[in-house]
């Protein structure tokens, strides 16, 4: 029984960075109607950032500065690359991020080398006791860190104009520009919150083992979590992406005793098996809205 | 969609002596290439003349090329040509019948087991069964593919767009993890196994014979294969099945409203182009002759997918001209040391070939479709219109 709770901790660990992940996604599906599939080189390139700015500044403000650096970064790529697609078919917009992905991610690498990079966390491996269940420091860590980034996201969405402005652009954007919001800032802004975003997940999913050139791989696995939750939910993202990382867990602490014959790792696949599954009941996940179909 | 769409299906009453007129093939005038006189001649697969004579010349030389160019130049054309089949295929599903598909890697990857584990040697560590004709583990390789083709189709009937695109890169991280688990069949990550061996009528194409060298041989079979897929393809988006998938990918719900069966077409689309992405991933392993489990992965699906943009969504010599710039791009990129002094040929320098390979797949990606959507058939439709009208400005 311990080891079931120790996994789910686990799990909730892991998938409060899907979590985190998933809401830069549909942050920006929210507002352009696009999936952004440059997340995964701006979670490695804030991963990487925050390793070089720990050793002067320590991990916290690190991570901070880290962050602001990657938002600054999407609001550039947004600008300068996404901005004169306005009005293109969304393919061709999501297909230019994926090429932005495997341009910036050959960059990064660049900055990461053939070595394992630390992010200098003051974790590592270190496991601690949480109501007798034996968890790692650092999953707890990266609960409570997704708990409080989360609240003030969705305070700033819920209280202030400019989080107002996204919800009404995300609405419908004509009529907001009508009312006189920027609907071209509020894009920005979610490329720049979701760059945040992707920040703080790489420093996290970086901790304890540290950075390599495979870390990008983890930033797709938020897809299942927003395929899981629905594409324009942002609840739907935290709840998929939570259930998505307790999933993952619990296959890789049972699947070797109860189905060996799914080989080694079947955990790192198993959230797009789920994937598939959910989406043959349900094609707008668990908690998207169904669209409306006008010829 | 019925079959009364096209024009000339069924003439006017006429009375009977201008019926006879009507009846003989309709004619290009002379000295007038741009005048068509029927729907049939429109569609006509080389409709007009200079068409005829470039495709014949194209061909002509296509196959005199054994004998003038150097071997390694031919391996090179051989990959180029089985990869522009797999182009042909991923430009249906995606560029024909709008499917968006970050897929492509695993059906190149179905494909090439099927034939390596048809063809293979029994006594070696993988499976093989021998059966080494290439007739046989071509055809198969395309059919296995697209049975998977179909039990993926399902999906595309239910999602859209980006959700479609979604799943199908989950497929190719699925398959990924197959492939290196089973290594019976796939000799497991790191390890490999051979790729598929090519006989013909007794002749084996893989290996010097009297008259021709093995990459001559695999030259000439790739050619061939692509001359007739390629055909094939164009004559399928030229069909009822053609037009249907333009309606789906233009407006599928309009689509169904004027009676295409989304369902149908879709299964049709996705199972065509993983027949083509079979075929391919089978010819492209004949030449490098060893199959590496984890090389089906995403950059895989993206090079496809570059292909397609670059050469030119929805058309078939856009595909093969994509497919042919992509391959040969590293032998490029290679060039580049010698020419630009801060980049080096070491894998292990900060600033080397590799990486900016991988870069400019990424920016002329992006570079084409901000600044040129129709990619390269676009550009020679530019060309061509410029001269078409030269020296006057339209």
């Amino acid at each position: 029984m311990k080891e079931l709770f120790s996994s789910i901790l686990a799990g909730l660990g892991q998938g409060s960075m899907y979590a985190l992940l998933a809401l830069g996604f549909v942050i920006i599906y929210k507002a352009t109607q696009v999936i952004n599939l440059a997340l995964p080189a701006l979670m490695l390139a804030g991963a990487v950032l925050v390793s070089y700015l720990v050793g002067p500044f320590g991990f916290i403000l690190a991570v901070v500065l880290g962050a602001v650096g990657i938002a600054l970064l999407g609001l550039g790529l947004e600008r300068t690359v996404i901005r004169p697609m306005v009005g293109k078919p969304v393919f061709v917009v999501a297909i230019i991020t994926l090429g932005i992905d495997i341009a910036l991610r050959v960059v990064v690498n660049g900055f990461i080398g053939t070595d394992v990079r630390q992010v200098g966390d003051p974790w590592g491996f270190a496991r601690g006791s949480l109501f007798g269940v034996t968890v790692q420091e650092r999953h707890i860590a990266m609960f409570v860190t997704t708990a409080i980034v989360i609240t003030v996201l969705f305070a700033f969405f819920k209280y202030t104009r400019l989080g107002l402005a996204m919800r009404a652009a995300a609405f419908d954007q004509e009529t907001a520009l009508a009312q006189g919001i920027s609907v071209s800032s509020v894009f920005a802004l979610a490329w720049a919150i979701a760059g945040g975003l992707a920040a703080v997940a790489g420093t996290f999913v970086a901790t304890g083992a540290g950075i390599d050139q495979q870390l990008w791989i983890i930033a797709l696995k938020a897809l299942p979590a927003i395929i899981l939750g629905g594409l324009d939910s942002l609840g739907g993202a935290v709840v998929g992406g939570l259930s998505i990382g307790i999933v993952e867990s619990l296959v890789a602490t049972y699947q070797l005793d109860f189905a060996p014959w799914l080989g080694d790792n079947f955990s790192v696949v198993s959230p797009y098996v789920v994937m598939l599954l959910v989406l043959l009941v349900r094609p707008y996940g668990l908690f998207g809205t169904r669209e409306v179909e006008r010829v | 969609m019925t079959g009364s769409t096209t024009p000339t299906a069924r003439p006017p009453q006429t009375p009977p002596g201008e019926a006879a007129v009507r009846r003989r093939r309709p004619r290009q005038l002379a000295g007038r290439p741009g005048l068509y006189t029927s729907y049939a001649q429109h569609l006509r697969l080389l409709n007009t003349r200079p068409k005829q004579i470039a495709v014949g010349v194209i061909v002509l030389v296509a196959f005199a090329l054994p004998w003038l160019a150097e071997d390694q130049t031919l391996s090179l054309l051989g990959v180029a040509m089985a990869a522009s089949i797999g182009a042909i295929g991923l430009n249906i599903v995606t560029g024909y019948a709008g499917q968006v598909s970050l897929g492509h890697a695993f059906f190149l990857a179905i494909g090439a087991y099927t034939a390596s584990a048809l063809s293979g040697d029994p006594a070696d560590d993988t499976i093989g069964f021998g059966v080494t004709n290439v007739v046989v583990w071509l055809l198969a390789a395309g059919v296995v593919a697209a049975l998977f083709g179909v039990l993926v189709a399902p999906l595309a009937t239910r999602l859209r767009g980006l959700y479609l695109a979604i799943v199908t890169l989950g497929l190719v991280f699925l398959g990924e993890h197959i492939f290196k688990e089973w290594q019976d069949l796939t000799g497991g990550a790191g390890v490999g196994r051979p790729g598929p061996v090519p006989h013909l009528f007794g002749i084996e194409l893989n290996s010097a014979g009297d008259v021709l060298t093995s990459d001559q041989k695999l030259y000439l079979l790739m050619l061939v294969s692509l001359v007739v897929l390629g055909l094939l393809a164009r004559n399928l988006a030229r069909s009822k099945v053609g037009r249907a998938f333009a309606a789906i990918r233009d407006r599928d719900i309009a689509a169904s409203v004027i009676g295409v069966n989304l369902t149908r077409y879709k299964v049709i689309a996705f199972a065509v182009s993983s027949f083509y992405a079979g075929c391919a991933g089978a010819l492209v392993y004949t030449i490098t002759g060893f199959i590496e489990p984890t090389s089906f992965n995403l950059l895989l699906s993206v090079q496809y997918i570059a292909m397609v943009l670059i050469g030119g969504v929805a058309t078939i010599s856009g595909s093969i001209m994509g497919a042919f710039f992509i391959t040969l791009l590293p032998a490029l990129t290679r060039q580049l040391p010698g020419v630009v002094p801060l980049i080096s040929e070491d894998a292990s320098a900060p600033l080397n070939v590799f990486q900016v390979e991988t870069v400019l797949y990424g920016l002329l990606i992006i570079g084409f479709l901000i600044f040129e959507p129709r990619g390269l058939y676009g550009i020679w439709t530019r060309i061509r219109n410029y001269w078409k009208a030269w020296p006057f400005s339209y």
